[in-house]
């Protein structure tokens, strides 16, 4: 890792580290990117590996998205992972791509940065000082920016590994299946019962970056999760949301479709058994 | 489907046509042995990238190009000026659309820029890597001028011109008119109208434009690989344009990875590779990226229609009134122009219905964008979903059921031949037929019940009816009436081979839809021996005769005309040199399946053995025995001057009323293509169709800003349908052959496209009929849906 940083510093950050590639490439290919060096991180056996430490799971930034389909402790610990992993593009990029690259690049419209709110998870990042690690909920600062400074490299992902009281739903909206979507969500909420203790809601293709929906976690907490409870968490949402206004899909469809989809979750969420 | 081809000899039993054979070149694609022109390597060869126009209406003032002349690997960096010495201008007109105009273009503009990605410079290099470094340090000056990026502001009286030189932005004006049609709306119980928008898109084949010229000075000759369905068309272009004698310039086009009429047009920078091998001496090539693809291939539909019509009080359709605005680019296409789609659309309106009155407006309008010209299905799906929503208005209006009204309207079975309003002459459609086919296809009334039962449970399901008319295998009447050098008829040329198998060198192109199968599967029947051993050639004009290729449909009814024809004449000789071997009479032979047969069937010799005697032995046939075992035939459509066809599709959905997303439950389709040769391939045409046909009705559209930019030109953003969104699509088949040639095909290609857009409008409109929303635009976006159910 020293290494890979060096050979970043020594080109004054006309660098760009490369994984799975699958969104550097594609840039590459369109030249909205030139760097002048590209440091290939996919050697480095400590950015690898998937496994339980204590009550966290440590997820290697390498690894694969298809990895979070597949691999039986993110399904165990980080079933918010799994559920979004069949959303994310196609299995030809699956397999290269990696969640380490996702959450670094941190497309606003992404699924996996957005979990790693959705879960409370924190980032290894391994920087001038050693390694630091950042809770989700301060890592991602505006449209494709980090807490990462140049020349960090995110290490890993530590994601808390859920318990017996802990319910999930994931879904996302878009118009073609692997496509970016017009709006997406992930809840992770802890419940005893009906009742509603707390819940962490994100959601992605809603803003700059993925964003918490505080207000909507409030009208939760505390709550049965009822009809009237998910209203109340759908009307909340409206202030947690300043989505932009594109052409395409204006601001305001976003808001819409975005309360849709936080009450069909909620509903979910209240049917699972 | 089995039956005698018509015109078959006594011993002829058709074996070939009529079944669904599989493609002979399937398997090599499949297995990555296709040869595109992207494969294609040459020695020498040299690389081509376009320094392109950020503006979409811009003087051209200096150009710097010295840092990119001494940029690494850089062979040639040239310009409009520097092109224009080699190649004659070519101007997008024809002669019988009267009063249209356009600009004379060159491969690379000399004074100003007319579309953002307009190709202004050239830059050849050892790769295309390189060249696209050196591309980036060519530096333009630009005078930006008003830029037109919308029919009103291109209509507008005081707007800016296009092309200076022009008195208004109106490449072209057309009008039909029937007459008495005021009257007719006058009187009538109800007139239903509507304005509709149709996005502009495009034709996004799997495999993008790709050339490599490659100009031999010592023989003043020029070979273009060129993945084109209309090689000889671009042999004759390349020709006249570059002063290169047409004998000496040969168009190769290997494997074509898809085309949907993309592939048939010039476009700048292919004919500036031409000029770029002339000036360097070398082969150089030139393959589209996606990005430069959806800049500069042409895009199609973009139309605002509004229309009208007037129904009797028991449903009848009494008249249609319709006006279409079209905005094309700022110049006409070359060769085959950008007026064509207008033009069928407002001839095709209201074509499968029996109307006393219809009227049409065409304003065809220049504006800053990239040019539109033919793409599969011209015209078609608009003409279609502007008459079928009407007709589905006029069926709400007066309580009919969509299935009830058309069944009323079309044109009856036993009314042919007989012609529509709009001038269009049909010599036998079957739309009655189809419609009693399509509701079995569908179990309509099964649908219609479980359609309400799941609305009083909320859940909203639309059914959608599109009838069409097609129109497939145009004559001469079509371009070449025009003064266009478009081939109306095909040629090819038939061997036996001393082994005793067959060749066929044909003008037809195959471009993945299947045309060397037909042609095959037409000659083994009209010859008399196995499909596989005939080999079919096409695609190069060093190899087959001239011809028209592919386009308009035509590969089948034209291109298995030729070969049908073709065969019968090699048969004749080939029984006859046999008669002569065998002394007998020839009309006492037969070729079967590669043997020549007595009358009651007995074998007499095979084919190889005649092809031995005749190739090798010919000093023992008898005096006066010819072994011609080599024949051409030439074949243009003659009679009816198109062969129209018809069909009718059905389209099942369920709309998410809170999401604005349709999920396409299932497709139908009954179509009608005269004599089907093989139902697999009609049926994967049909089929694939329907596919761009419900990427209209949902998800493509090039979309402008006002600026004139081009604001989603990438896959990312511009939405061709997949799998995942694509319902399961049933077909069925009314015959009905034509009875201008023996073979009795028409074209099936652009059938499913030409109203799948329609169907799937009229479903969703079905859907939300009963929340009062009502769409008439496509593509039909979740942010359209929403809008009109005013959920935001």
């Amino acid at each position: 890792m020293e290494e890979a940083r060096a050979a970043f510093l020594a080109v004054d950050g006309d660098a760009s580290y490369i994984s799975g590639g699958q969104s550097l490439v594609p840039a590459l290919a369109m030249r909205l990117q030139a760097p002048a060096v590209l440091v290939d991180l996919s050697g480095i056996a400590d950015l690898r590996g998937v496994e339980l430490q204590g009550e966290t799971l440590r997820i290697g930034a390498l690894t694969r998205h298809a990895d979070a389909l597949t691999h039986p402790l993110i399904a165990r610990h980080a079933p918010l992972l799994n559920a979004a992993a069949p959303f994310v593009a196609h299995p030809a990029i699956r397999n290269r791509g990696t969640l380490g690259g996702s959450v670094s690049l941190a497309d606003p419209a992404s699924e996996f940065p957005a979990m790693m709110l959705a879960m409370g998870a924190q980032m290894e990042i391994f920087g001038e000082d050693g390694f630091r690690r950042v809770p989700a909920d301060d890592y991602f600062i505006d449209l494709y920016q980090t807490a990462l400074e140049p020349g960090d490299i995110l290490t890993a992902l530590y994601v808390p590994s859920v318990g017996p009281h802990h319910r999930w739903a994931f879904d996302e909206l878009a118009r073609r299946r692997g496509d970016y979507a017009m709006v997406g969500a992930g809840i992770l909420a802890h419940m005893d019962g009906a009742l509603v203790e707390s819940a962490r809601i994100a959601l992605f293709s809603v803003g700059s970056t993925p964003v918490r929906a505080p207000g909507a976690e409030a009208a939760l907490a505390g709550r049965l999760l009822d009809a009237k409870t998910i209203a109340d968490a759908q009307r909340a949402l409206d202030d947690d949301l300043d989505p932009p206004d594109d052409e395409h899909i204006p601001a305001a469809m976003r808001r819409h479709l975005a309360r849709v989809l936080l009450g069909r979750l909620l509903q979910r969420l209240g049917e699972t058994p | 489907m089995n039956a005698p081809v018509h015109g078959s000899t006594a011993f002829d039993r058709p074996a070939h046509v009529g079944r669904g054979m599989s493609r002979p070149n399937a398997k090599r694609l499949l297995a990555g042995k296709g040869n595109y022109v992207t494969d294609l390597a040459l020695p020498r060869m040299l690389h081509a990238a376009f320094v392109r126009s950020p503006h979409a209406h811009a003087r051209i003032g200096a150009i710097d190009v010295e840092a990119a002349r001494a940029a690494p690997g850089v062979r040639l960096v040239a310009t409009g000026e520097d092109i224009a010495k080699l190649c004659t201008p070519w101007t997008g007109t024809l002669d019988h659309f009267k009063g249209m105009k356009s600009a004379p273009q060159l491969p690379l503009p000399v004074d100003k820029v007319v579309w953002s990605g307009q190709a202004v410079v050239a830059v050849v290099a050892d790769s295309r890597a390189e060249a696209e470094d050196a591309a980036e340090l060519v530096m333009i000056d630009y005078e930006e001028l008003p830029v037109l990026a919308d029919l009103d502001t291109a209509l507008a009286p005081d707007a800016p011109k296009v092309t200076e030189d022009f008195a208004d932005n109106l490449c072209f004006r057309s009008a039909l008119d029937s007459g008495g049609v005021d009257a007719v709306f006058a009187s009538a119980a109800h007139v239903v109208e509507a304005d509709f928008l149709f996005g502009r898109h495009t034709g996004v084949p799997l495999e993008p434009r790709a050339i490599i010229a490659d100009y031999d000075a010592s023989e003043h000759r020029l070979t273009v690989h060129h993945a084109t369905q209309t090689p000889f068309q671009f042999q004759d272009l390349y020709s006249r344009h570059y002063g290169i004698p047409e004998a000496r310039v040969r168009v190769v086009a290997p494997d074509v990875g898809g085309s949907f009429g993309v592939k048939l047009h010039v476009y700048n920078e292919d004919m500036a590779v031409v000029g770029l091998s002339i000036l360097c001496r070398r082969p150089v090539k030139f393959v589209a990226d996606r990005l430069e693809a959806f800049v500069s291939d042409i895009h199609a539909r973009d139309h605002r229609v509004h229309a009208r019509a007037a129904v009797a009080a028991d449903g009848t359709l009494l008249a249609m009134d319709v006006e279409d605005e079209t905005g094309i680019g700022a110049f006409s296409t070359y060769p085959r122009t950008s007026v064509v789609e207008g033009n069928q659309v407002i001839r095709l309106i209201g074509a499968p219905y029996r109307l006393e009155g219809y009227r049409a407006g065409l304003k065809v309008v220049f504006q800053n964008k990239v040019q539109t010209s033919q793409y599969r299905a011209v015209g078609h799906p608009i003409a279609c979903a502007v008459t079928e929503h009407l007709v589905d208005e006029a069926a709400r209006v007066t309580g009919l059921d969509p299935l009830e009204i058309r069944a009323k309207n079309v044109i009856p079975d036993t009314a042919y031949p007989c012609a529509s309003l709009s001038g269009y002459k049909f010599e036998k459609l079957s739309h009655e037929a189809c419609l009693t086919k399509l509701r079995a296809l569908m179990d309509y009334e099964r649908l219609r019940t479980e359609q309400a039962e799941l609305r009083a449970r909320g859940i909203l399901r639309g059914i959608g009816i599109a009838t069409f008319v097609e129109i497939t295998n145009p004559t001469p009447a079509f371009y070449g009436i025009g003064g266009a050098r478009i081939s109306a008829q095909d040629g090819a040329v038939l061997a036996v081979t001393p082994s005793g198998e067959v060749r066929c060198q044909i003008s037809v192109t195959e471009q993945g839809q299947g045309t060397e199968t037909i042609v095959g599967q037409v000659i083994a029947d009209h010859l008399g021996v196995p499909r596989d051993i005939i080999r079919v050639m096409t695609g190069d004009t060093a190899v087959t005769p001239h011809g028209g290729a592919t386009w308009a449909c035509r590969g089948a009814g034209i291109g298995g005309e030729t070969a049908l024809q073709a065969a019968r004449k090699l048969k004749t000789n080939v029984l006859s040199l046999a008669a002569g071997i065998l002394q007998a009479k020839p009309a006492d032979l037969d070729l079967v399946n590669a043997e020549v047969v007595d009358r009651d069937g007995t074998v007499r010799m095979s084919l190889a053995e005649v092809a031995r005697i005749a190739y090798f032995r010919s000093d023992t046939l008898p005096d006066g025995a010819e072994a011609q075992l080599t024949v051409a035939h030439h074949f243009a459509p003659k009679g009816y001057p198109f062969a129209f066809t018809n069909g009718i599709h059905g389209c099942h959905v369920e709309v998410d009323a809170e999401t604005g997303l349709v999920k396409i439950l299932k497709h139908f389709v009954v179509e009608d293509c005269g004599r089907i040769i093989n139902p697999l391939l009609v049926e994967e045409q049909v089929r694939g169709g329907v596919v761009q046909g419900l990427g209209a009705a949902f998800f493509e559209e090039c979309l402008y800003d006002q600026g004139g930019q081009l604001t989603n030109g990438s896959l990312a953003d511009y939405l061709v349908p997949m799998s995942c969104e694509m319902p399961d699509i049933l077909i069925d088949h009314v015959e009905t052959p034509t009875l201008d040639t023996e073979l009795g095909a028409k074209g099936c290609g652009e059938a499913g496209t030409a109203a799948a857009s329609a169907a799937a409008l009229n479903a969703v409109n079905d859907a939300l009929g009963p929340l009062g929303a009502r769409l008439t635009q496509v593509p039909m976006t979740p942010a359209r849906i929403l809008k009109a159910l005013g959920r935001f």
